[in-house]
């Protein structure tokens, strides 16, 4: 069978540079539904990145203050405590992922490199402001997630090139992510929102997914709020919240289609963003 | 069609896969291939927990692992978890507790239910219902399969500390 | 035999009616070995695959074929032109083509299907047959079936069947009158199991046998044996592992196609459908509008019902007629009401085609009609609990229609059962925590962490509903089983055959129950389900432990006045006062006892028994007719928490008191009032299919949802024993009730919820959406 196991990133890349039609493995959770109602077939060869070590690992460094993912690392292992204690947004946004099933086997490469409006990480890494690593064959480089997302599944990946992790900000402050589903489990995103609050910076992040065609960020709510906050107790007014909510409704771009309606989705990220505000006061 | 020979471990045994095509997914591979008809799929999409196995000691669902790619894990199925005949506990539990009617969503539960109480021994009912949310049941409703679970949870737990 | 001396027992002993015996086939379904069919294959068989329709309705204007048969593997390819019998099949009128031949009416007709030497070959040639459509215009809105204003889409016509009811005085009035518009959504069945079988040609190619999962083998049978061109008797159906039917499996499926491509072949042949597949390959329920009015006294006691219900059956009739029929005579609800019109339609669209789907018309009519009680009770400044107490039927009221309930109908005891039932202790987002936090997953949005508690309102909300039993309007319905006794070195065993089909709901568990209590023998093996065996009838309406499980009764009766004569000439004594009690033969004018297995030690017997209920008849043309056979009633309670700003929902408790006759077993009874109180969730909350321009949009789990372990709530219920006495064994069906009043039990707990966050929402669509909630 023609699957090819690299157990380093350079093997990876080597590989992907001899077989450049080659299909990326990780969880399959995204690639293997594709497959499985015959819209796509792999071609006549798949890299699995499963077994590269360093894809399935993460490293805090305390000098930088980052928290840098592997870009294999599942959902289930972002949901581990020595996570959710430095990046606790990511650690609630796993948790809303699918199933235990699903989570076992899906990664936060996956989700970047599939980049649908709708992936439950990319609007944490998007507030965070996460870089994304790439490899190619000889050589590596650094690209800002929000510019990674071009679009509805389109990302600035180039032929050769794989994803290898994420680093990410540890913020001093407040950051939560939420999610609109009609059940309340497994659901695909009608709206989310995650809220970045960064006391040291004084700077407040808001990153909205499914209302647009990639993950959306929020200038003029950020702003907004923050100058409104008090920076000790991240308290915001009552009626501060309501203008961030409507701010937030106002900066998303959402479509109607079978899941949803473009009201009802502009309605929804405008309250999980005034409650997101809300509970940033509350817990500090 | 390729007739390319890899081979998965499966329960425990090496079994060679001849007759595959790249993309086949493991469910099809254990039932169509392999003769393992005890993983169900009904949905092709990873929504259901139908088709759940255990790879490399991970709950999956194997509609969705690329059969290619899981050469050199161990699998193990719903056949893996006891000897025909002899259930185990788990398993047992679901027939005394009135938890099986069609059986279609059975096998996977069987695998998932393993999974939780081998990570979480004493789980709440919220901790079963989050645990278990990906797996469908249609016929049951839940109930007699939550009360199953604990059936099975409060019997280790007097196992355990020897009463 | 020896006399033993064992005193009279108290208490049905485990493994008898009353008792919760495990099902005979758990052991296999958990350690994964039990056969559904499909893991069901045969050596050398081949893979069957249907091309189907991609438009609502079209003309067809050629079909080739020659691409698919180059790819290497295809071994046939059946079109219309290859159905040698009957062109088309149907459960009431045979009005739907095997295949289209000349017009497709909806998304997903089945044009042609291919046999291969495995799927993906099977795919690929589905693919290369290409097919040449003329579009036509689709009937999308019934409104215009009814109106006339769309021409004939099917020879039969656009309107499936119309019905009025007139019956008391239809000018009378009352001072309170409420009315609204419902509207209910398409619900799929869902069943987890899909659609599969495996076709087996006898040598020669004059019969075939069939492994398929189906709700009734000898409906099956017929049709296909009439599509085919062979009597009843060369087609030979066995009974697949059913993975769930809840009334998808009544029409044919695959059936037909799979047998053609088989006998063409003379190899067998499965057929296997995927998700996708399956949402086009069955019938769903059907979406209805409602409109209702009611006028009632001050006190909110009913005095007239006015209805207009319109049914969308798709494009094919399938059982459209007697779904409707349901609708409307059950319009009143398990309510006293003296007068009433109602109009009834049910009509040809180029939708997906509907059909049966568990509550059949029951659960439409009842959403309007609950939904409407809740309006009177606001108008009349009665409670909910209250307007349904005041109205709630009993036995000997009269049903719209005329009829009059004879059986058991203790609505007011389901109601006042249910009400007794405790609360929740827990209160919204349950317990805190120490550190004065609660559990998202408690809350609405569950893992999602989109409402605090504070966010959130809790509602009640009550349903009460009356169900019909078995078929209707003088269809002859009936069941078959048969009992033999055979000796062996352990002992008598009881050999049970029935053509059954058990889904999952426990036949199998419950037919060893019977023979156990009326022969007194442990040891009882089922046969193979199967048609060499008399009909069974449907595995549908509420009716198999009524009719099958009165067939098998009847038949163990046979058996055991054979035995009683056999005792009576052994022993010498008398067989008519004989009786059995526990494992024993007691002949009551001496006392003594005989050990049933000992006295059965060398007989062999062996009875076959048809069961039949009274007698219905057809409604005039005023919809007045005795046309149903059997009720049962149920009510239930909602508690249900809101987020009144995101419009999402949690369902936190449903009680239900049930109307059972007699629990036989109490476990599987549990078991279908919790499954159908899941599936009025999924209808109330969460299960559409969407249909845009004929078009289904959500066909597959992602998008049409179904109630999770974290959706579902813990149920507390109380059963209403009041044996029937019309029933054969004293109980009722309990499989449809639990569907039906759930949903809107919980959709008014959702406006109770609303209401006191001082929202009115009417809320008059099921399912309810977010956005009907919030915005």
């Amino acid at each position: 069978m023609p699957v090819l196991f690299p157990t380093t990133v350079d093997e990876a890349t080597t590989a992907l540079a001899a077989h450049p039609e080659s299909m990326l493995l990780a969880g399959g959770t995204d690639a293997m539904v594709g497959i499985n109602d015959g819209h796509h077939r792999p071609g006549a060869t798949v890299i699995s990145v499963n077994r590269i070590a360093d894809l399935r690992s993460w490293r805090h460094d305390p000098g930088a203050g980052t928290l840098t993912v592997g870009a294999g690392v599942t959902y289930t292992e972002l949901m581990d405590p020595s996570i959710a204690a430095l990046v606790p947004a990511l650690a609630e946004a796993s948790r809303t992922v699918g199933s235990p099933q699903i989570r076992n086997a899906g990664t936060l490469g996956g989700n970047l490199g599939t980049s649908s409006p709708a992936g439950d990480g990319l609007p944490v890494l998007s507030a965070l402001n996460a870089v994304v690593h790439l490899a190619a064959a000889g050589s590596t480089r650094d690209v800002d997630v929000n510019d990674f997302m071009v679009g509805v599944k389109r990302t600035a990946l180039e032929p050769g090139e794989i994803i290898t992790g994420v680093t990410v900000p540890v913020v001093d402050g407040w950051q939560g992510y939420a999610k609109v589903g009609v059940r309340n489990a497994m659901v695909i995103a009608v709206a989310s929102t995650c809220v970045v609050v960064d006391r040291a910076r004084h700077t407040v992040a808001v990153a909205l997914g499914s209302v647009g065609p990639t993950i959306l960020r929020c200038p003029e709510a950020e702003s907004f709020l923050a100058a409104r906050l008090d920076w000790d107790s991240l308290v915001a007014s009552d009626a501060d919240q309501a203008e961030f909510g409507r701010l937030v409704s106002a900066a998303s771009q959402p479509i109607t289609d079978h899941r949803s309606t473009a009201d009802y989705r502009r309605h929804a990220v405008g309250v999980l963003a005034r409650r997101l505000a809300r509970r940033a006061g509350a817990t500090s | 069609m390729s007739n390319e020979i890899f081979t998965l471990h499966v329960n425990g045994e090496a079994r060679p896969v001849r007759d595959s095509w790249l993309g086949e997914n493991l469910l099809d591979v254990l039932r169509d291939r392999l003769g393992l008809m005890g993983s169900k799929g009904a949905c092709e999409q990873g929504e259901c927990g139908s088709c759940s196995v255990l790879v490399d000691g991970h709950l999956v669902c194997s509609c969705l692992v690329m059969a290619a790619s899981a050469v050199g894990q161990q699998v193990v199925t719903i056949e893996g978890v006891a000897p025909v005949g002899t259930p185990s506990d788990v398993q047992q539990a679901f027939v005394d507790a009135g938890a099986v009617q069609c059986g279609f969503c059975t096998p996977g539960l069987i695998m998932a239910v393993h999974d939780l109480l081998g990570r979480t021994p004493d789980p709440d009912d919220t901790e079963i219902r989050e645990e278990l949310a990906g797996n469908i049941c249609r016929c049951t409703g839940y109930g007699r399969i939550i009360d199953a679970v604990q059936q099975v949870a409060l019997a280790r737990r007097a196992d355990r500390s020897g009463s | 035999m020896s006399i033993i001396d064992r005193p009279t027992s108290t208490g049905p002993r485990h493994g008898a009616l009353g008792t919760s015996p495990t099902r005979p086939d758990g052991v296999a379904k958990v350690q994964g070995t039990f056969e559904f069919s499909s893991d069901i294959s045969a050596d050398g068989c081949l893979f069957g695959a249907t091309l189907r329709s991609p438009y609502p309705h079209a003309r067809i204007v050629s079909i080739d074929l020659s691409a698919a048969w180059k790819i290497d593997g295809v071994q046939a390819i059946v079109t219309a032109e290859d159905v040698p019998g009957q062109l088309t099949y149907g459960l009431i009128s045979q009005d739907q083509p095997v295949f289209a031949s000349d017009v497709v009416r909806y998304v997903g007709e089945p044009v042609a299907a291919l046999a291969a030497d495995d799927p993906e070959v099977a795919r690929r040639a589905l693919d290369a047959i290409e097919v040449t459509y003329e579009l036509l215009p689709a009937l999308l809105d019934p409104e215009l079936a009814i109106n006339g204003q769309f021409d004939p889409i099917h020879p039969d016509g656009n309107v499936i069947r119309y019905q009025r009811i007139v019956h008391g005085d239809t000018d009378a009035t009352g001072e309170i009158v409420v009315e609204g518009t419902y509207e209910i959504g398409m619900q799929d069945q869902a069943f987890l199991g899909l659609e599969a079988a495996l076709a087996i040609p006898d040598p020669g190619g004059k019969g075939i046998e069939m492994h398929v999962a189906t709700q009734w083998l000898h409906e099956d049978r017929k049709q296909i044996a009439a599509c085919l061109g062979f009597k009843e008797e060369d087609v030979r159906l066995v009974l697949g592992g059913v993975g769930g039917a809840f009334g998808a499996r009544e029409d044919i499926s695959l059936q037909v196609h799979c047998s053609l491509l088989a006998l063409r072949l003379g190899r067998p042949v499965r057929m296997a459908y995927s998700r996708a597949e399956s949402f086009l390959g069955h019938v769903h329920r059907h979406p209805a509008t409602i409109w209702m009015r009611h006028h009632a006294n001050a006190d909110g006691s009913i005095v007239k019902i006015e209805s207009r219900m319109v049914f969308d059956g798709g494009a094919y009739a399938s059982t459209s007629s007697a779904v409707l029929i349901n609708a409307i005579t059950l319009a009143q609800g398990p309510y006293r009401c003296a007068n009433a019109v109602v109009d009834g339609w049910a009509v040809r669209t180029n939708h997906l085609p509907c059909g049966a789907m568990r509550g059949f018309g029951a659960v439409q009519a009842c959403f309007a009609y609950e939904s409407q009680m809740d309006k009177l009770a606001i108008a009349c400044g009665v409670g909910p609990l209250d307007i349904r107490l005041l109205n709630a039927m009993t036995t000997g009221d009269v049903l719209i229609t005329g009829q009059p309930v004879l059986n058991v109908a203790p609505v007011e005891e389901c109601l006042r059962e249910t009400d007794a039932l405790p609360l929740p202790d827990e209160p919204v987002g349950g317990h805190a925590r120490t550190d004065g936090s609660v559990d998202a997953m408690k809350l609405p949005g569950g893992a999602g962490r989109t409402a605090d508690a504070r966010d959130i309102v809790r509602g009640i909300g009550w349903g009460v509903s009356i169900k019909n039993l078995m078929y209707s309007e003088s269809f002859d319905d009936y069941a078959t089983a048969r009992c033999r006794i055979e000796s062996g070195p352990d002992g008598p065993t009881v050999f049970l055959k029935f053509a059954t089909a058990e889904v999952g709901q426990g036949f199998v568990t419950l037919a060893p129950q019977i023979a156990r209590s009326v022969l007194g023998i442990d040891r009882v093996e089922l046969d193979q389900i199967d048609t060499q065996v008399g009909s069974a009838g449907s595995t549908s309406a509420s009716r198999q432990t009524w009719m099958s499980g009165g067939a098998v009764n009847a038949a163990c009766e046979l058996v055991r006045s054979l035995i009683f004569e056999h005792v009576a000439a052994v022993y010498g004594c008398s067989a008519v006062d004989l009786f059995i009690d526990h494992t024993d033969v007691v002949d009551p004018t001496t006392g003594r006892r005989f050990d049933v297995a000992e006295a059965c030690a060398d007989v062999s017997f062996d009875e076959t028994a048809v069961y039949r209920h009274p007698e219905t008849s057809e409604i005039d043309e005023n919809g007045q007719g005795n046309c149903h056979t059997a009720f049962a009633f149920v009510a239930h309670r909602a508690v249900v928490d809101v987020d009144p700003e995101l419009g999402l929902v949690k369902v936190v408790q449903i009680a239900t008191a049930q109307d059972v006759g007699v629990a036989l077993n109490p476990l599987s009874v549990m078991g279908q009032i919790e499954g159908g109180i899941a599936q009025g969730l999924g209808m109330a909350v969460m299960e559409e299919i969407i249909q845009v321009d004929g078009v289904i949009r959500n066909g597959n789990f992602t998008d049409y949802l179904l109630p999770t372990f974290l959706d579902m709530p813990p149920v507390v219920a109380t059963l209403i024993e009041q044996p029937d006495p019309l029933a054969p064994l004293g109980a009722k069906g309990v499989g449809e009730p639990p569907c039906i009043s759930s949903t809107p039990a919980i959709v008014a707990a959702i406006r109770d919820a609303l209401a006191q966050a001082g929202i009115d929402a009417p809320l008059n669509r099921v399912p309810v959406r977010p956005g009907d909630i919030c915005l």
